[in-house]
């Protein structure tokens, strides 16, 4: 890591083994954006020895939750977590990915009747790790998903 | 086997669970034929929720509520309901489930049947949502196809548009369970899907004569008018999909088809032994039976 230019934080949380060029969607589902008060720091296309190029994000002060950690895992399913307290790290683990999301991918089946505004329908997905990628299924229509991130709600 | 609760995919049925179904179906008909009489849905009501019109789906069922001594509520002309003042399926659920025992949902969203099941405390049978599943229509062309031929080891044609049948994408599926070998036979712009040919079957892409010599069964189904640009177009690909009794003369294959037809059968074919269709319309009754007693018992 210390190649790495982005500096140690004090408490907050490290999310690494990003893949390349998904930095900022951990960030959206972060809630992080332009005018957020969090400090940040990121490394996007790092050299890495199990995934070629990864990204890596740092945020100070923000402990991740288990919906945060659901929704990574699908556009991340090989991302660690590392959560550091007072400069060192108090835990660390993977993300898994859920076998169900509930209120997370939104069908893009536009005739789902998920997707039926006046229906108090949450969308539901069976969720399953193919070689590596992340395939989600509808519970309602049946409809597949390989791109998740462009689905994420 | 797992009792059936609610039954809103074919995808949810084992091999067992069809089979099951299909041994019940056969206990029932004499029953549907009207030639015995049973009780054993008497005090039972099932609420037929239409959204769409399918008259024929909606008095099979009724057929064989009625042959069980069961009753029947319709929802009635959409424009007569609350549906028309805007009220959710949701809603419409809530209230048709605390009159009765039973819910046959057709509705034009896909997945509206999952959702429904969702939401229901008494049974849902799904006849058919949106593009999406409608699987009594599956397990009444399966038992055709074991009453009049054989469900193990089976060559089957499906001949038509194989693009936007769900009737035909359904069957796949099933018939994936059975080891068959299916014929396709289609315009090249009404092709079957990459996606559905994602199961575990010898599929062969072949011509009508192809199929006919070597199908123990063909499964006709109609080719829309709207799927072509032009009358001319559509007249030329129709044409050449069209079952004949000529064509048939050498054949023991039985013939298939969801129905209605338009001209994809000529008529000449109804009166040969080859000709199911209107038997696969009647056994729709006693396999619609096996699943209410089902649900309902
Ligand atoms: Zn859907």
């Amino acid at each position: 890591m210390n190649v790495l230019t982005i500096s140690k934080i004090r408490d907050g949380t490290v999310i690494d083994h990003i893949p390349a060029g998904k930095a900022l969607e951990v960030l959206k589902i972060l809630g992080i954006k332009s005018g957020s008060r969090e400090r940040v720091s990121m490394a996007m296309n790092v050299e890495s020895k199990k995934m070629g190029r990864k990204d890596i994000v740092k945020v100070e002060g923000k402990f991740i939750s288990d919906e945060e950690l659901n929704r990574i895992a699908l556009i991340a399913p090989k991302a660690t977590i590392n959560i550091v307290k007072d400069f060192e790290i108090s835990r660390k683990f993977r993300v898994s990915i859920p076998q169900r999301v509930e209120g997370i991918l939104r069908c893009p089946n536009q005739n789902c009747i998920s997707n039926d505004p006046k229906e108090p329908a949450t969308s539901e997905f069976r969720v399953e790790e193919l070689n590596g990628d992340v395939v989600a299924w509808c519970v309602f229509c049946g409809k597949k998903v390989y791109d998740v991130e462009k689905y994420l709600v | 086997m797992s009792r059936i609760r609610h039954l809103i995919s074919i995808d949810d049925l084992s091999k067992s669970d069809i089979e099951y179904l299909l041994d019940r179906a056969d206990d029932f008909l004499d029953v549907a034929r009207g030639k015995r009489r049973l009780r054993t849905l008497e005090g039972k009501i099932l609420a037929n929720l239409f959204f769409e019109p399918s008259t024929r789906t909606r008095m099979s069922f009724e057929s064989a509520m009625k042959r069980l001594g069961g009753e029947v509520i319709n929802l009635g002309t959409l424009e007569a309901t609350s549906v028309a003042k805007g009220e959710s399926l949701a809603d419409t659920l809530r209230v048709v489930e605390q009159y009765a025992d039973c819910i046959v949902l057709r509705h034009y969203r896909e997945g509206s049947a999952r959702f429904a099941s969702q939401i229901c405390d008494v049974p849902v049978i799904n006849a058919g949502d949106g593009a999406g599943q409608h699987p009594t229509q599956t397990l009444l062309d399966l038992y055709t196809i074991r009453k009049e031929a054989r469900l193990n080891n089976l060559k089957i044609a499906l001949i038509g548009d194989l693009k936007y049948s769900r009737t035909v994408h359904s069957l796949i599926k099933a018939l994936a369970l059975f080891n068959a070998e299916i014929y396709l036979v289609s315009p090249e712009t009404l092709r079957l899907p990459e996606e559905i040919m994602d199961v575990d079957v010898t599929f062969v892409e072949c011509d009508l004569k192809e199929a006919i010599e070597n199908a123990d069964v063909l499964y006709v189904t109609r080719i829309q008018r709207e799927r072509f640009p032009d009358e001319e177009e559509y007249r030329k690909v129709a044409g050449s999909y069209r079952l004949t009794a000529e064509m048939l003369e050498n054949s023991d294959a039985i013939v298939m088809h969801p129905l209605p037809r338009v001209d994809e059968i000529s008529y000449d074919v109804d009166g040969l032994k080859n000709a199911v269709y209107f038997r696969q319309a009647f056994y729709g009754v006693p396999v619609r039976m096996a699943i209410l007693s089902e649900v309902m018992s």
